[in-house]
Order: C-alpha cells, then sequence, then structure tokens
C-alpha cells in the first residue's frame, strides 16, 4: 500500500509540474500576474510531493520491502542500514528520483532567492525549470518507474552492488546530481532572458552564483568519483577516460567556460550571446551524460540498463529541451547587442581565449566519447579509443590555458599596456621556471620535458593566483581591498595549480610493480621495504574475506601495516578487491591483493604515487573558491530597481 | 603595420593554430582508434595488421593454467567456434573466471598466441561485455548455417 502512495505522489507531482511550467509562460507571455503568481506555489507543490515519493522510496528499502521491484534488485536484509539509504540511488530508476528531487529543490532555493527580481524574469525561469521537470517526471513513470511491484515478492533481495558499498560512493552520485541539475538554473536563466529579450548585465549577475554554486558540486561529484575509482576499483588509477567519466566531464568544461563568459557578460555587458550559448550547452551535456550513463549504450561499469526504449526517450528529451532552447537562440540572436568593446591585451581576451580552449577541449572529447557510438550505430564495427587520444587532445589546449590564466587574472578590463603586465609577473614567472625545473631534479634525481612544462604551470599557476594576495600582506598600506569574490578567485586558481602539480608528478614519478610473494618475503619498491606475513580470513556484516597482512618499513623503520582484503559478497558471490592505502599528504602506498598462487603465494599490485592526493585537494579547493565567489556581497544585494518599484520592465512583455 | 594588417596576422597564426591542432588530435585519434574482434574473426585473418586490438568471448572452461611461481597466466578465449590462446602477466581483475566474458588488449605474437597487456574488468556478475554478446550471437548463427 505504502509504495503505491510513493506512485501516486509521483503522478500528482508531474501535474503539479506540468502546471507550473505552463501557467506561468502563458502569464509573462500575456502579461497576466495572476497566472505568474502561481510559478511559486506550483514549484512548492511539486517539491512537497516529489519529496514525499522519496521518502517512501527510502521507507521500502529500510522495510526490506522485497515486493518493490526496485527494493529486491537493489537492497539485502543483510545490507548495513548506512547502504540502505544509499541504495534508494544505487539502481537507475532511484537514481532518476533523485534527480528529480534534486530539480525540485533547485527550483524552490531559485524561487526563495529570487524575490527581488522581476515577477515576469522569475515566472519564465520557474516556468523553464517545470519543463526540464516535466520531461524527466514523465521518464520515471513511463519507462522507469521505482514502485513497480513484483509479483510474487522476493523472499531475499538481491544486494546493492557491492561497488557501490563504500563511502565515497554514497556521497558521490548526489554531489554530482546536485552539479548536474544545477546547471538546469543557468539554461533556465539563459531561456528566460531569451524569451524576454533582456539579457544584459543584471541578467547575467543573477545567474551567475547559481552557475558557481552548479558548479563547484559538480567539481566535488567528479573528484569524488575519481577517488573512489581510484581506491575502490582497485588498481591504482585515478582518470580513465572512460565514457562515463567523459560524460560528467564534459559538463564540467562547459560549465568552467560558462563562469568565465558570465563574468565578462556581467562586467562589460558583451559576450552575450556566447554565454547564452554555453549555458544551454552545458545543460544539454549534462543531458546527454545522463542519455549516455543510462541509457545502457555504454560499455561501462555504470550502466545498469540497457533498455533501448530510455535510450529513445531521453534523446528526444533531449532533442525537445536543447533544440527547443537552439531555435529560440537563433530566433532572437539579433537582440544580443554588445555593450562595448575591448582591446586585444585585456582581461576579455584572456577570458575570450579560457573559453575558445575550454570549448575545444570538450569538443575533442565529445568526439572521442560519441565516435564509437556512432560507428557501432552505423554498423562499421566495433572499435574503442584509448587513453592516449585523450591525453593528448585534453593537454593541448590545457597547456596554453595554464599559462595564459597567469597572466589573465592580473589583466585589466577594457585595455592594458603590455609592459605593465610583464613588470607585474616577471618574477612569479622566473621563479615558476627555477622551481618547476629544479624542485623535481632535487626530490626525484631525473625530470623530462613534459614533467618540467607540468610543474612549472602548476607553480606559475599557484603564484600568479597568490600574487594579489600576497602583496597585500607585504604592504597592506597601500595594497587594494580583496572582495570575497576576488578570493574566491584566487583560491579556485590555486586549486587548479595543486591539481596540475598532483597530476603531473604522480604521472611522472608513479613507482608500480605486480609480483608474487610469499608469506616472510621481504622486498624493496621505490625505496620502501615490504614484509608479507601472510594472509588470513575475516568477516564482513555481508562478505567473506581474506586479509592480507604487509609491513611498510622506510630505512628499517616501521611506517604502517596494511591490510588489504579480497572480499567475496555472499549474495551477488561476486569478488572485490580492497586495496590497502597508507596515504600521507606527500604519498600514497598502495597495495593490493590480486590471485592466490597456490602454497600460501599470493600476487600482489604495489604502487607508490606521489602527491596523488594534490589532485582531490586542488579539486577541493577550487570548489571552496566557488563557494566563496558565490556568496560574495553583490549577488546578495537587491538591485536598486527591483527595490523602488514593482518589477515590470518596459518591454519585456509581449515581445514581438 | 597598420592595425588591419596586425588583426590579419594575429587571425592568420590563430588559424594555423588550430589547423596544426586538429591535425595533432586526428592523428592520435588515428593512433589510438582499439578495434574489437572475435576468435572468428582472427581466425578468418581480419585483424589486418600488427596493431593493438580487442579480443573479446569467453574463457573456455578448464583452460586457464598458471606458471609456476611466475605472474603468467595461460587461457583460452573462445566463441565456441574458434579459440585463441592468450598470455597475460599480472594481476588479474576481479571478474575473470572460466566460463565467463572477458575483453583483452594486446597483439597476436607471430605463433598465433595473443599477448594480452590488459585484461578488462567488468563489475557485475551477470554483466555480459555488448560485443562478447554480440560475437557469440554470430558465432551461433554461422554455426547453424
Amino acid at each position: 500500500m505504502i509504495p503505491e502512495l510513493g506512485q501516486f505522489a509521483l503522478v500528482l507531482a508531474l501535474c503539479l509540474g506540468l502546471s507550473q511550467a505552463v501557467l506561468p509562460l502563458v502569464g509573462a507571455h500575456t502579461g497576466r500576474r495572476d497566472l505568474m503568481a502561481l510559478a511559486r506555489p506550483a514549484a512548492a507543490g511539486q517539491f512537497v510531493f516529489v519529496v514525499l515519493a522519496y521518502i517512501v522510496l527510502t521507507q521500502a528499502f529500510l522495510a526490506d520491502d522485497f515486493s518493490v521491484r526496485y527494493v529486491a534488485q537493489n537492497s539485502n536484509t543483510e545490507l548495513p542500514v548506512a547502504y540502505k539509504f544509499a541504495a534508494v540511488w544505487g539502481g537507475h530508476e532511484g537514481s532518476l528520483l533523485l534527480w528529480i528531487m534534486i530539480l525540485a529543490v533547485w527550483t524552490l532555493a531559485v524561487a526563495a532567492a529570487s524575490r527581488g527580481q522581476p515577477a515576469v524574469f522569475t515566472s519564465r525561469v520557474i516556468g523553464v525549470l517545470g519543463i526540464v521537470s516535466v520531461g524527466v517526471l514523465a521518464f520515471t513513470l513511463f519507462t522507469s518507474n521505482p514502485f513497480d511491484r513484483l509479483i510474487p515478492s522476493a523472499v531475499e533481495g538481491n544486494d546493492l552492488n557491492p561497488l557501490l558499498q563504500d563511502p565515497a560512493m554514497v556521497a558521490h552520485p548526489p554531489m554530482l546530481y546536485i552539479g548536474y541539475v544545477g546547471l538546469a538554473v543557468p539554461f533556465a536563466f539563459a531561456v528566460a532572458a531569451l524569451l524576454s529579450g533582456r539579457l544584459d548585465k543584471d541578467w547575467a549577475r543573477w545567474t551567475r552564483p547559481w552557475a558557481v554554486i552548479a558548479w563547484l558540486f559538480l567539481t566535488i561529484g567528479i573528484a569524488l568519483g575519481s577517488w573512489w575509482a581510484y581506491y575502490e576499483l582497485g588498481w591504482g588509477g585515478w582518470w580513465f577516460w572512460d565514457p562515463v567519466e567523459n560524460a560528467s566531464f564534459m559538463p564540467w568544461l562547459m560549465g568552467t567556460a560558462l563562469l568565465h563568459s558570465l563574468a565578462v557578460t556581467e562586467r562589460r555587458g558583451i559576450f552575450k550571446s556566447w554565454t547564452v550559448l554555453l549555458a544551454i550547452a552545458a545543460f544539454s551535456l549534462s543531458l546527454l551524460g545522463t542519455f549516455l550513463v543510462r541509457s545502457g549504450v555504454l560499455i561501462s561499469v555504470h550502466a545498469f540498463a540497457s533498455d533501448p526504449t530510455r535510450g529513445l526517450f531521453i534523446l528526444m528529451l533531449l532533442g525537445l529541451i536543447s533544440g527547443g532552447a537552439l531555435l529560440l537562440y537563433a530566433a532572437r540572436a539579433r537582440l544580443m547587442v554588445a555593450e562595448g568593446g575591448f582591446r586585444l591585451l585585456s582581461r576579455e581576451s584572456f577570458l575570450m581565449a579560457n573559453n575558445i580552449l575550454l570549448v575545444t577541449a570538450t569538443g575533442a572529447v565529445l568526439f572521442g566519447t560519441l565516435y564509437p557510438l556512432f560507428l557501432d550505430a552505423l554498423g562499421l564495427g566495433k572499435i574503442s579509443v584509448g587513453p592516449p587520444y585523450f591525453n593528448l587532445v585534453f593537454l593541448l589546449p590545457m597547456l596554453p590555458l595554464a599559462l595564459l590564466l597567469g597572466a589573465g587574472m592580473h589583466a585589466w578590463w577594457m585595455k592594458m599596456k603590455g609592459v605593465a603586465l610583464v613588470r607585474k609577473l616577471a618574477w612569479p614567472a622566473g621563479l615558476a621556471v627555477a622551481f618547476g625545473i629544479a624542485l623535481p631534479l632535487f626530490l626525484f634525481g631525473r625530470t623530462s620535458f613534459m614533467t618540467a612544462i607540468g610543474v612549472i604551470a602548476g607553480f606559475w599557476v599557484c603564484g600568479a593566483a597568490l600574487l594579489d594576495p600576497l602583496r597585500r600582506l607585504l604592504r597592506p598600506k597601500q595594497g587594494m581591498r580583496l572582495t570575497r569574490a576576488h578570493w574566491g578567485m584566487v583560491l579556485a586558481h590555486c586549486g587548479v595549480g595543486i591539481f596540475i602539480l598532483g597530476a603531473t608528478v604522480t604521472s611522472a614519478y608513479n613507482v608500480e610493480t605486480d609480483r608474487g610473494v610469499s608469506p616472510g618475503d621481504r622486498w624493496e619498491t621505490g625505496g620502501y621495504e615490504f614484509v608479507f606475513r601472510g594472509v588470513r580470513d575475516v568477516q564482513g556484516p555481508n562478505f567473506d574475506a581474506v586479509e592480507g597482512e604487509v609491513e611498510l618499513l622506510r630505512n628499517g623503520e616501521f611506517v604502517a601495516l596494511l591490510t588489504p582484503q579480497k572480499r567475496v559478497y555472499r549474495v551477488q558471490q561476486s569478488p572485490m578487491t580492497e586495496a590497502a592505502i597508507d596515504g600521507r599528504i606527500h604519498r600514497d602506498v598502495f597495495v593490493a591483493l590480486g590471485d592466490s598462487l597456490g602454497g600460501g603465494a599470493w600476487s600482489m599490485r604495489i604502487q607508490i604515487k606521489p602527491l596523488i592526493r594534490f589532485i582531490w585537494y586542488g579539486c577541493a579547493i577550487m570548489a571552496l573558491g566557488g563557494l566563496l565567489a558565490a556568496t560574495d556581497r553583490r549577488y546578495r544585494r537587491v538591485p536598486e530597481r527591483a527595490r523602488a518599484g514593482p518589477a515590470i520592465e518596459p518591454g519585456a512583455v509581449g515581445e514581438a | 603595420m597598420t592595425p588591419r594588417r596586425r588583426r590579419m596576422v594575429l587571425v592568420g597564426l590563430v588559424l594555423a593554430g588550430i589547423v596544426v591542432s586538429a591535425a595533432l588530435a586526428l592523428r592520435a585519434f588515428q593512433l589510438n582508434l582499439q578495434y574489437f574482434f572475435s576468435p572468428t574473426q582472427v581466425a578468418e585473418g581480419e585483424v589486418a595488421d600488427a596493431r593493438n586490438f580487442r579480443l573479446g568471448g569467453m574463457v573456455l572452461e578448464d583452460s586457464v593454467v598458471r606458471e609456476e611461481g611466475s605472474l603468467t597466466i595461460n587461457f583460452v578465449v573462445t566463441d565456441y567456434l574458434h579459440s585463441v590462446p592468450v598470455e597475460y602477466t599480472g594481476v588479474l581483475p576481479d571478474l575473470f573466471q572460466e566460463g565467463k566474458g572477458v575483453v583483452t588488449l594486446g597483439r597476436m605474437d607471430p605463433s598465433g598466441r595473443f599477448v594480452a597487456e590488459q585484461v578488462l574488468a567488468k563489475h557485475d556478475e551477470n554483466y555480459m561485455p555488448p560485443e562478447v554478446a554480440e560475437a557469440l550471437e554470430q558465432a551461433r548463427e554461422r554455426e547453424q548455417l
């Protein structure tokens, strides 16, 4: 009975979503304030019923209600309670419900935060979000209903995929989805602006914090996924250019471009059409990501569902939402008039280069991800594109981006003298080159051209980012005041630099060996000694495991006891490697148990990864920078005009 | 130089940069395409050159042999119509089992053995790599003819 309530709540949410999608848009078009006023209540109502549906599904998991097909497929009585909460989004149907709930939260947040903005504009934004919501709700109800019954009901559930039974994996999907879905907000703002024909600096200022918040969650989500892949997939890589990873990475790249383009539009009133296009593209790539991951067209860990109707539905949805937005864009292109110009050497130029490079990188990744799918769909053979392609086409635009980034932060708007820029940056540039070459040589005794470039780029970006705060610290009297948004930029760019350092040093100085070991063996890898003490059996709540004991020593001194496990989850009978990691800020020692070689011997993978944590620290710092930037005072201030009187814009209603 | 001329030079440089990058990217793309072949396709000589490719099929039952005291392992990948012997040195992924689907990446050596650099892991017990499923399907159809 209770699951039917969830189903019912979803249907009601769909009805409310329909009214949220249609009425405010009609109201904004015809200038009827009564219809516009429906936007917020409809969004709030939809939120209530979506959350209700979500709670019902969670309750089914907690109560082990195996008469619900989705619960039977993804849970088990032995599953620890924390993972029962997480199992709600462990499969296709539930993760869609999570998607919808997150969209409802975003919509509610927009509704609450936009009180100071013109009602016409806000009703359009909420209406567009309603359209997206209706699309995904219909998709869930018609093709992937989480409340479908299983008759007769199962006695015991199939258990949650053991790979997902992990703390980082609990947080990864919600974070990623908050980011993905959050990109719907800049999208809705862009479409609303196109509808009203009002593309001005205000529009850019309203959009910017939303775009930044979505971006920062996307950053955290991707970083968590990468961290999880690193220790849980068991083999020590942190990025595989797997199509599913690409699916989340492409919206991130576009989102990053969008943030920078928005900065120009807000400050200078130019790049408008480009910003609109980026907002549409970023959200379209989010939807495409959903399509790629959810339709099962990909050969990948994540593709649980292989149901072609679902893929078709999402493709239609994508066509409708992105195609509609692009049509509108084409029809309104003439409205986007630049409010000024800029010289070749100016911050605008640097940000334009940033955008070109980021979009180029996205295009190259998109090509490598989709080309095999097209070839396969046309029956021209099955191929896949190897990681070296992605490494090259990604690095090619990213290296100039890193170099330009350092200078761009210090360029002025409009125009600047080259001499002033060079004088300001000569010191950090010189230091970055010196340290970039000397430090790796000193610490590791060798370097290569590419390694040096990477380390220099890392130091350069960090140094250039910290230049203003440092000058202020050293000369507090004459330094300018730094706004919170400026601090955000400094931190986010520092994060980029730290990420570059981590990624470069890890790939250049990683030590990795596979070897067979017997109890009592003692060996040396990458400056550390290892002693294998043997294995013993251990039991977990829903798995049995063999646990190896490896002593880690440095210069004869004990550092840590590593206990890698080989688990077999009882229900699915699937084996899982649980690597043991001794993680320090400057390096990880990673040990994973392979197969039994007989006679007590085991194969083992040993890796020493210097600075690998910088990769995730860098992402965390980027996200923190985003948080600072999004909460800057100027986004919290209510604009003068809106406070002064009734918020009807001339020309906003009934645009011909 | 007049401003107009300077602009043209700049545009030219940007265009040249784009062309060079595109050429490099396409070349990298060409070099990194990995084709998928089934044992039957291998047996029929469809693998043209000595490049790396993906070989996929089922791990033949009772075919896994481990060399004493080393990490080298030999097994046979089959689509139940043709088979290819495979050699791999290293730690195997969790779900490598006899009678299960597998995809390996590597190249043929002159003796007709496939030397795998990588055995790809698929983390779902019931999961069958789509290419392998299709290869098995095709082999079954041909057997019936």
